[in-house]
């Protein structure tokens, strides 16, 4: 919602005191069956805190091994299903997740809807994730261990996986099915469900962002599903797709995985560029800086995000002028985004900025997403890349758009709307030593790759020539340290959840936007009758 | 989530336990899947398990969701437009970016799964079978449309009739195109096995046939309602949502038929060029030649299974 154009929106027709219809049956019981949009996004925030830990032990042990050259503590074999599944996890499990949390508990809220559009479905989508990840994690335990040929699953190399095999492949798609529910959820929510006067062109970023990442995933993850159907039946029924003996092509596989593979990255990222551009005007006290070039701008990355795919492949080898195309169409993307991140800026211009933690994570996902579009661009350009590929300069480039990007943007989200969602303020000490713990960390966990990827130290193995081990063992500290700040991140939320300060409806100094005029925490049901726009 | 016109209120549906059910017998299905391919005894029992768990959960679903809608929960639904992409100007994009990408099926696939000794297989003409089943198929396509006429002037009787001659057009396809993969098995030589051509084939006509299963059963869904006195001509969202499918399994099929058609080509065309190949092997670009060569390669006597299990 365009601030200027708001609000007052039916007051205390949200209130509690609507008697006593749907109220949650107690128990675990709640949990298996609610329709709520509000209980399943505090599931699918739960799930993803508790993935981003799974995964996060997962990262920690790769970073104990590579503290010091030489094998110390696992076997390069596990090593191997540790780096996959840590990123599997993480992409499907943790980031993925989360954003889809925060669409369902804020979406309604801020279009002024009363629940996601098909709530059965909605219910549908989280547990067929949770049971994915029963499905994926399980593979650890059976003969063969876990995944081990990189989150790309390239054949041949993955057809030496042992019997995760068709366990992986099916998790892919549950996953899939989950991820495609939720989105045609999000659309059919957005296209039918806005109150009254709430106009695409004045919907709240975050909705709008969604809206399009929602599309993203409706696009790409069935390509994704066909291409690991296609591995399955390549492995058990004698196809040859990606088998050359048969007229097949390895590389295929490769195209078909980065058409949704690079769009995926935006399925991360977009939903992040929405929070950021919630939080940056509620702390600059002023209105989004173009509100309309931040919605073109959005959809613009999206439809690039489709033609930029064999930007991964250019070692594979590709005739000049593909060459040509995918470095210039990669690098076009940084238009979008830059005018995102002079928006941004532009919007704090003036403004009466204050620092609490979600614009912390802000200021902080601003200034770091963007040395990761820096070190990207440098990726784009072909001659540079075939230095880089596959070293650490790649790992560090995308560690750098996903942890301080994605996942912090994730973070102030939640440091943003959890007093709307627990009805309590949380402790604002604890949070900013987490920001700036987890800000100082990160840093010191993932810039030296880029120094290791530069001078050459290759990722995805565990072992490594002596003269990386200085950066390496500044990199394993970072990680524990990144890691253990996580803990504050965990204890602050559980204290919050528990109690403390009343929060008022508007939270914030300066609060905009329908979910602003409910109480906190928001009641069971909100917008049971369309809110009036004014 | 629907919305009462007159009084603005939003519908609920209460809290349901088959979302649960239904992930989890999924979950039980795949698992059964994962360990029959692994090769556990038991993998097919709980593979069967699996989906008759899941042959319920359809069952109950849907029969809650026609219990509310005839109790008069009013879902709606805005037609979205979709605007289609690809065609003929794929080709454009394919020729700048991979100038020397050609569409070969060169290889009949290992020697050690070709049922022939020779490798060698036919295709499938189109003309023939496929003619007869494309045919049934838009027939189908023009009798749903006409139940649908029929349903929306209130004529029961005409919508009976042929919304039952859509399925049974539907099912015909299937035994056809069941008889066509026996032919094809037997006497073709042409086989999931038979190298790209023949992954390609079954892979693509294969779950086309599975999505019209689904959409024939779901017009005998509909079917029995009609039968039961569901539906009113201005009331009919069921059956508007199944026609609509219907109709998608149809274009995809037209689809498929122009691929295969100029599969067809591709493969005639490379069989004349694939002996005239490799006299121009020097004419295409390195990194191009290194999967042009791959493609070409001869096809090993025989291979040992192990590799592709
Ligand atoms: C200005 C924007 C960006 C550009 C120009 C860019 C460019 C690239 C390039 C060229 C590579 C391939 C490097 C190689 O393997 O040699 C790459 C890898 C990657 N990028 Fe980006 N990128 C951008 C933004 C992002 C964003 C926003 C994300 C995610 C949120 C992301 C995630 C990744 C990931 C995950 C990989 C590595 C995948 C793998 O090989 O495992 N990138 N990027
Ligand atoms: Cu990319």
């Amino acid at each position: 919602m365009r601030p200027d154009e708001v609000t007052n929106m039916a007051h205390g027709n949200a209130a509690a005191g609507h008697g006593d219809h749907h109220r949650p049956p107690k128990g675990v019981m709640r949990w298996l069956t609610t329709t709520n949009h509000k209980d399943i996004g505090t599931m699918y925030l739960v799930f993803s805190l508790a993935m981003f830990l799974i995964g996060g032990v997962m990262a920690l042990l790769i970073r104990a091994e590579l503290f010091q050259p030489g094998l110390q503590l696992v076997d390069p074999g596990f090593y191997n299903q540790l780096t996959t599944v840590h990123a599997l996890v993480m992409v499907f499990g943790a980031v993925m997740p989360a954003t889809v949390g925060l669409a369902n508990w804020m979406i309604p809220l801020q279009i002024g809807a009363a629940d996601m559009a098909l709530p059965r479905m909605n219910l549908f989508s989280f547990w067929l994730l949770f049971f994915a990840f029963v499905l994926l994690i399980s593979t650890f335990f059976v003969p063969g261990g876990a995944p081990a040929a990189g989150w790309t699953l390239y054949p041949p190399l993955v057809l030496q996986t042992g019997n995760a095999f068709p366990m992986a492949i099916f998790a892919i798609h549950l996953m899939g099915a989950s991820s495609i529910m939720g989105a045609i959820n999000v659309i059919v929510t957005i296209v039918n469900m806005r109150a009254p006067g709430m106009t695409l062109l004045k919907m709240p970023l975050f909705s709008w962002s969604w809206l399009i990442t929602a599309y993203l995933l409706i696009a790409v993850m069935p390509v994704f599903a066909g291409g690991v159907t296609m591995l399955l039946t390549d492995y058990y029924f004698h196809t040859s797709f990606f088998n050359a003996a048969g007229g097949g092509d390895p590389v295929l596989f490769q195209h078909v995985f980065w058409f949704f593979g690079h769009p995926e990255v935006y399925i991360m990222i977009l939903p992040a560029f929405g929070i950021v551009s919630e939080i940056i005007p509620t702390f600059s006290r002023k209105p989004i800086f173009g509100y309309e070039a931040m919605v073109y701008a959005i959809a613009s990355i999206a439809f690039l995000s489709f033609i930029v795919w064999a930007h991964h492949m250019f070692t594979v080898g590709m005739p000049l002028a593909g060459q040509l195309f995918f470095t210039l169409s990669t690098m076009l993307i940084a238009v979008p985004t830059g005018v995102k991140v002079f928006n941004w800026t532009t919007t704090m211009w003036r403004g009466s900025l204050s620092f609490e933690p979600p614009m912390l994570f802000a200021l902080a996902f601003l200034f770091l997403f963007t040395i990761g579009g820096f070190s990207g661009l440098m990726l784009a350009i072909v001659p540079a890349d075939f230095q880089y590929h596959d070293t650490y300069f790649v790992v560090a480039h995308f560690h750098y758009v996903l942890v301080p990007g994605a996942v912090f943007g994730i973070m102030a989200a939640v440091y943003y709307w959890l007093p709307k969602w627990t009805g309590h303020m949380y402790d604002m000490n604890i949070a900013k030593w987490h920001f700036w713990l987890t800000a100082i960390f990160v840093n010191v966990l993932f810039f030296p790759q880029h120094f290791l990827g530069l001078a050459g130290m290759q990722r995805r193995i565990p072992d490594y020539p002596t003269q990386f081990t200085d950066w390496n063992m500044v990199s394993s500290i970072g990680g524990f340290g990144f890691g253990l700040s996580q803990l504050l991140f965990v204890w602050l939320i559980i204290r919050c959840v528990k109690g403390g300060q009343r929060a008022t409806a508007g939270v914030w100094d300066w609060p905009h936007g329908l979910e602003w005029t409910v109480p906190s925490p928001a009641p069971y049901h909100t917008f049971e009758k369309s809110p009036e726009l004014h | 989530m629907a919305q009462d016109k007159q009084t603005g209120q939003y519908y609920f549906p209460h809290g349901s336990r088959l979302p649960f059910f239904g992930s989890a017998s999924l979950f039980v299905l795949m698992a059964g899947a994962a360990a029959t391919l692994n090769g556990a005894s038991i993998g097919v029992w709980v593979l069967g398990v699996g989906f008759l768990l899941l042959c319920a959960l359809f069952f109950f679903w849907f029969g809650e969701v026609i219990r509310e809608n005839q109790a008069g929960a009013l879902f709606y639904a805005r037609q979205l437009s979709v605007p289609w992409l690809g065609g003929d100007g794929a080709k454009a994009v394919t020729g700048l970016l991979w100038p020397d990408f050609e569409a070969s099926w060169p290889s009949n696939g290992p020697g050690a799964l070709s049922p022939r000794d020779n490798g060698s297989y036919e295709i499938i003409p189109a003309f023939g079978l496929p003619a007869i089943n494309t045919a049934l198929l838009l027939t189908s396509g023009l009798t749903i449309t006409i139940a649908h006429h029929a349903m929306k002037m209130g004529n029961r009787g005409m919508l009976k009739i042929f919304l039952a001659l859509t399925f049974l057009l539907g099912f015909t396809f299937l035994g056809v195109q069941a008889h066509e993969y026996g032919e094809a098995y037997r006497e073709h030589g042409l086989q999931l096995g038979t190298g790209i051509y023949g992954s390609t084939f079954f892979m693509l006509t294969g779950f086309h046939g599975l999505h019209v299963t689904v959409g024939a059963i779901m017009l005998v869904v509909i079917w029995l309602r009609c039968m039961k006195g569901h539906f009113t001509p201005h009331q009919h969202f069921a059956f508007e949502a199944v026609a609509w499918y219907w109709h998608f399994v149809d274009v995809v099929w037209l689809g498929l038929c122009r691929g295969s058609a100029s599969s067809w080509q591709a493969l005639h065309r490379d069989r004349r060029q694939y002996r005239r190949g490799q006299d121009r092997a020097d004419a295409i670009p390195v990194p191009a030649l290194r999967h042009q060569a791959v493609l070409r390669a001869k096809r090993p006597e025989s291979l040992p299974r192990g590799l592709l299990r």
